[in-house]
């Protein structure tokens, strides 16, 4: 039954991965990238029930992980709003000031 | 390998599998962003309920408030705040949308191959499944992970305050 849930996770995270990789809508990436926090948080209890020694570990470290994946997602939508009223859009390919 | 017997676990297993895969899919191929946020509110629950499955009720309940409701809500206002109407619709397909979708499909080639590789040794302890998961993590919490479990909350209120600080408009 592991692995299964670990084939699981790694779907999530190749599909959020892709989401990060190819969606132009910031907010977009975003949530992608909470697709990828969740499918290691799954992978971190499936771990913490099936594990060579299953223990509240693994809870404990998700806990820890998805208070700093709210507190990612507060900043993260703060900084794109502030960024959109700078250049009025939200399309990542338009954020080009490094390259040019 | 794939000797699995159908008991409940593995038929909750599979009907959580197909929410996650649909709405995680469902997510990558809307046009509309707030379609994809919904999706993507259902891939939240349906690992909630994986958590439950793995006898973590706790996380369950803290998944469903923070990912399907905070962070998703958080998403749309963001989604509603800036510019959504223009979706990728007529935006061809480009050769970096080609490679991304290739990288991804290896890396999970590679993850796939190594999960199926190597051998999982069998638990050493059955956990029991009498003790109250939500009072255990309050003990852990409040008598291992004390100094970690104080830095979140600072954490938190320094990232909240900031986001605040961030979004505020300047006064003119």
């Amino acid at each position: 039954m592991l692995s299964s849930y670990l084939t699981m996770a790694a779907i999530l995270f190749c599909i959020g991965l892709y989401g990060a990789l190819t969606k132009r809508n910031a907010v977009i990436v975003l949530l992608s990238i909470e697709l990828m926090l969740n499918a290691v948080n799954l992978n971190l209890v499936a771990f913490s029930k099936y594990g060579v020694v299953p223990s509240l570990t693994g809870q404990m470290f998700t806990l820890f992980s998805i208070a700093v994946a709210a507190a990612e997602a507060a900043v993260g939508i703060a900084v794109l709003i502030a960024l959109y009223r700078a250049r009025g859009t939200v399309n990542v390919d338009d954020y080009d000031e490094m390259r040019r | 390998m794939f000797n699995i017997d159908f008991t409940g676990e593995f038929v909750a297993f599979f009907v959580f599998s197909v929410l996650i895969i649909s709405g995680a899919v469902l997510m990558v191929s809307f046009t509309k962003v707030v379609h994809m946020v919904v999706s993507l509110a259902a891939v939240f629950i349906g690992v909630a309920g994986m958590f439950i499955l793995l006898d973590a009720e706790f996380l369950a309940f803290v998944q469903v408030l923070i990912y399907a409701g905070a962070v998703s809500i958080l998403m749309i206002f963001g989604i509603m705040m800036t510019k959504h109407q223009d979706s990728g619709a007529e935006r061809p397909r480009t050769l970096n949308d080609t490679l991304s979708a290739i990288g991804a499909l290896a890396l999970f080639g590679i993850l796939f191959y190594a999960i199926r590789q190597s051998d999982f040794p069998e638990p050493q302890t059955v956990p029991d499944g009498t003790v109250d998961n939500t009072m255990a993590i309050g003990q852990q919490l409040f008598t291992g992970y004390v100094v970690p479990f104080e830095l979140v909350s600072v954490l938190l209120t320094v990232a909240f305050i900031g986001a605040i600080v961030l979004a505020k408009k300047e006064a003119d």
